[in-house]
């Protein structure tokens, strides 16, 4: 419990502090992974698979993600030539 | 199936179809559908009236339109002798009607929009005589409104034409809102707006008041004149009278249909559906035959100084609406309504035969008018002899009915009687001169147009001269039902109508009987033969008179300046209170701002929230981070 703690927040820390597209990304699968490891702790100790079966659901999701997320970061590279989030405000109101 | 529905439902029918497949697919044949609706309804109307004759009266409940706690409304049908009258006049006139019409709207492109509405105004007409509440006959009488404004605005590019549709609708609403008051009335006093129990219950609150504004008020007194009021809308009596002529910007036609013989009737046939009102309220009874007996005089006075075709006819109508009236209001209801069905033929008639001249001529000034004789003869014997039975020459049918009228005013024995008689007597000598002077100007003497238009004339086509012979046939021969007693005669009509509007006491021996009709015959005879001498031989006595009493003329050509009266103290302030006070502080200030103010406050708020959005996905996740911090602290406190 206390690992995935630590990682959910090197994740929210990573995701909030950093610039770089990838390194969010990867701040993102942390988070999720830090799910994971709580997901499954919790079903061990409550003996009830259903917690794991939730885990094999977002890791599928994660993939998922990482393919459809990566693509569009590729697209983004080539018009922008830039993989720092605050130069991209197109969706600025 | 009853069979009696079909006589409104047909033409519905007719006008549905038209309405909406007029424009693209039927076109030039909206005809077939109008005019076969509408002689399916005559017909039906035949055999429902065959019916009444024979004893079977209907009064049924068909659907409940409207429950409303102790309020019920029912579409039902009661159909007694006085409604198959109506039904005769208003699908056997109307089927001739529309059948000239076909050859006078030939070509125009609204054709398909004329028969929808002609139809829809049959219609509505057949609901109003048909309905057995006071609820159907408003609907009706709304409808038929209605269906008038579309059709005097028939062609509404001429601003003439609109702004008479809106004067006449606008007009109707006047007396339609009393009208509306009085059936409130009705509903409040004796909780049901069906005919025949408000009929069965008046009795029992003759006598009663009621406080209005702090006046002691009569109660049937009340009811009555509250529905007078509609019915001087409707039937275009003093004061309300002023739309009924500018109607006659619409096609000629329609003036025919509904400002002569049908729609305009309404007035008198709802004062003799409601006679049980009516009777108990002596007030009621003498405005009715005192407004009847003004209206006539003075519809009458200005035919006599018109020079548009169509509007001495539509003062004539106007005269004789009045003269219905009358009638009804020295209680002889049977006579009103005997004058109302042969009215509809000889006005009908007339009207179709200036139609018929128009048509040739190609505009409305007998001034400029003369001489059409030769070249018209079948219009000119047919609209001779509806002037004849207007004028009330003895044996056509406008003799027979207005002489009934004459004798019932006189014979009533009232001082109101008296006095109305004496009007009427009076009227009795203009109605055959203003009718002869039109006939004479138009078809007697030299053609006074341009040589262009002498070159176009010619008689009109078979389409349109036949209904004028069938009408003439009927201008003759209708009276014939309600020839009096003194005369040999059963007094048919009156008989027939007995059990619904009962008989009124006369008090008058056969003699004198015989004397006022053999005075108001020679009165209207001594018109007639002036308007010869005037019109055909002296021809420069009228323009004599007109110079030396050019006061009375300018007077009578104005219309008694009741239009330039209504002008200064109705519609100029009207006008004023709408430009000057609704116009700049209500409109301008009040909704405008309220309308421009409220999208501008959304507007400056929105601006502000703009500034959130900054467009970096970053500031949104720090933002839904905090949130999340937030709600973990709320739940950990």
């Amino acid at each position: 419990m206390i690992l995935s703690t630590v990682v959910f927040a090197i994740g929210v820390f990573g995701f909030l502090s950093r610039r770089n597209i990838i390194i969010i990304f990867m701040s993102i699968e942390l988070m999720l992974n830090a799910v994971n490891i709580n997901l499954i702790s919790l079903s061990h100790y409550l003996q009830d698979m259903r917690g794991q079966i939730l885990a094999f659901f977002v890791i599928a999701v994660a993939a998922a993600e990482a393919a459809i997320g990566l693509a569009i970061v590729i697209a983004l590279f080539r018009n922008k030539a830039t993989a720092h989030v605050d130069e991209i405000h197109e969706m600025k109101g | 199936m009853k069979a009696y529905l079909f006589i409104p439902f047909l033409p519905l029918a007719a006008f549905i179809i038209n309405i909406l497949f007029g424009r693209s697919l039927i076109r030039d044949k909206a005809h077939w559908f109008s005019c076969a609706a509408i002689i399916g309804s005559f017909i039906a109307a035949v055999i429902t009236a065959m019916d009444v004759m024979h004893g079977k009266i209907i009064n049924e409940d068909l659907y409940t339109w409207i429950i409303a706690g102790s309020f019920k409304v029912s579409v039902g049908f009661l159909i007694d002798q006085l409604t198959a009258v109506m039904l005769i006049v208003v699908t056997g006139v109307g089927s001739l009607i529309f059948i000239y019409s076909i050859g006078y709207m030939h070509g125009d492109k609204g054709y398909y929009r004329f028969f929808s509405y002609l139809s829809l105004f049959v219609f509505f007409m057949l609901m109003l005589v048909m309905g057995n509440n006071f609820i159907m006959l408003y609907l009706g009488w709304e409808g038929v409104g209605l269906c008038s404004y579309f059709l005097i605005g028939f062609f509404f590019d001429k601003k003439a034409a609109a702004d008479a549709g809106k004067k006449a609708f606008i007009v109707n609403r006047f007396g339609d809102f009393g009208f509306a008051l009085g059936v409130f009335m009705i509903f409040l006093t004796f909780g049901t707006v069906d005919y025949v129990p408000v009929f069965a219950q008046v009795k029992n609150i003759a006598g009663q008041t009621i406080n209005l504004l702090g006046y002691e008020v009569n109660l049937v007194t009340l009811i009555a004149l509250l529905l007078f009021c509609g019915a001087v809308g409707k039937s275009a009596q003093i004061p309300l009278h002023v739309w009924l002529p500018d109607a006659m910007e619409g096609p000629t036609p329609v003036s025919a249909l509904i400002h002569a013989a049908t729609m305009v009737t309404a007035g008198v046939f709802m004062v003799a559906r409601c006679n049980a009102i009516f009777n108990l309220s002596p007030v009621a009874m003498n405005v009715v035959a005192v407004v009847g007996a003004v209206t006539s005089l003075f519809a009458a006075t200005i035919a006599v100084v018109q020079n548009d075709i169509k509007r001495i006819i539509a003062y004539s109508t106007l005269s004789h609406l009045g003269m219905m009236f009358v009638a009804c209001g020295v209680g002889a209801y049977a006579a009103g309504v005997f004058h109302l069905y042969t009215h509809a033929f000889f006005k009908a008639l007339l009207f179709l035969a200036a139609g018929s001249v128009i048509h040739a001529v190609h505009h409305n000034d007998i001034q400029r008018m003369g001489g059409l004789k030769k070249y018209m003869p079948i219009t000119y014997i047919t609209m001779f002899i509806a002037a004849l039975s207007a004028g009330g020459v003895p044996g056509l049918a406008g003799f027979f009915s207005k002489d009934e009228i004459i004798w019932s005013a006189f014979a009533s024995g009232s001082s109101v009687g008296t006095f109305v008689w004496i009007i009427v007597t009076a009227v009795a000598f203009f109605t055959p001169f203003y009718s002869f002077r039109m006939i004479f100007l138009t078809f007697h003497g030299k053609f006074r147009g341009t040589h262009h238009e002498e070159h176009h004339l010619h008689e009109s086509p078979s389409v349109i001269t036949i209904p004028l012979i069938i009408l003439a046939a009927g201008a003759i021969g209708v009276g014939w039902f309600g020839i009096p007693t003194v005369l040999g005669g059963g007094a048919h009509f009156a008989e027939f109508l007995k059990p619904v509007v009962g008989h009124p006491e006369f008090h008058g021996t056969h003699a004198q009987e015989f004397a006022i009709m053999g005075l108001s015959t020679s009165i209207a005879v001594t018109g007639l033969v002036i308007a010869a001498i005037f019109y055909l031989v002296k021809t420069g006595i009228p323009v004599m008179l007109a110079r030396n009493f050019s006061v009375i003329y300018r007077i009578l050509f104005n219309k008694y300046y009741v239009d330039e009266l209504y002008h200064y103290i109705l519609i100029k302030p009207t006008l004023w209170v709408a430009n000057s006070f609704i116009g700049a502080i209500t409109d301008a200030r009040i909704i405008e701002g309220i309308v421009n103010g409220v999208p501008k406050a959304i507007g400056r708020f929105a601006e502000a929230l703009r500034k959130v959005q900054t467009g970096l996905a970053q500031h949104y996740a720090i933002i839904m981070a905090a949130g999340v911090m937030i709600i973990i602290m709320l739940m950990l406190w």
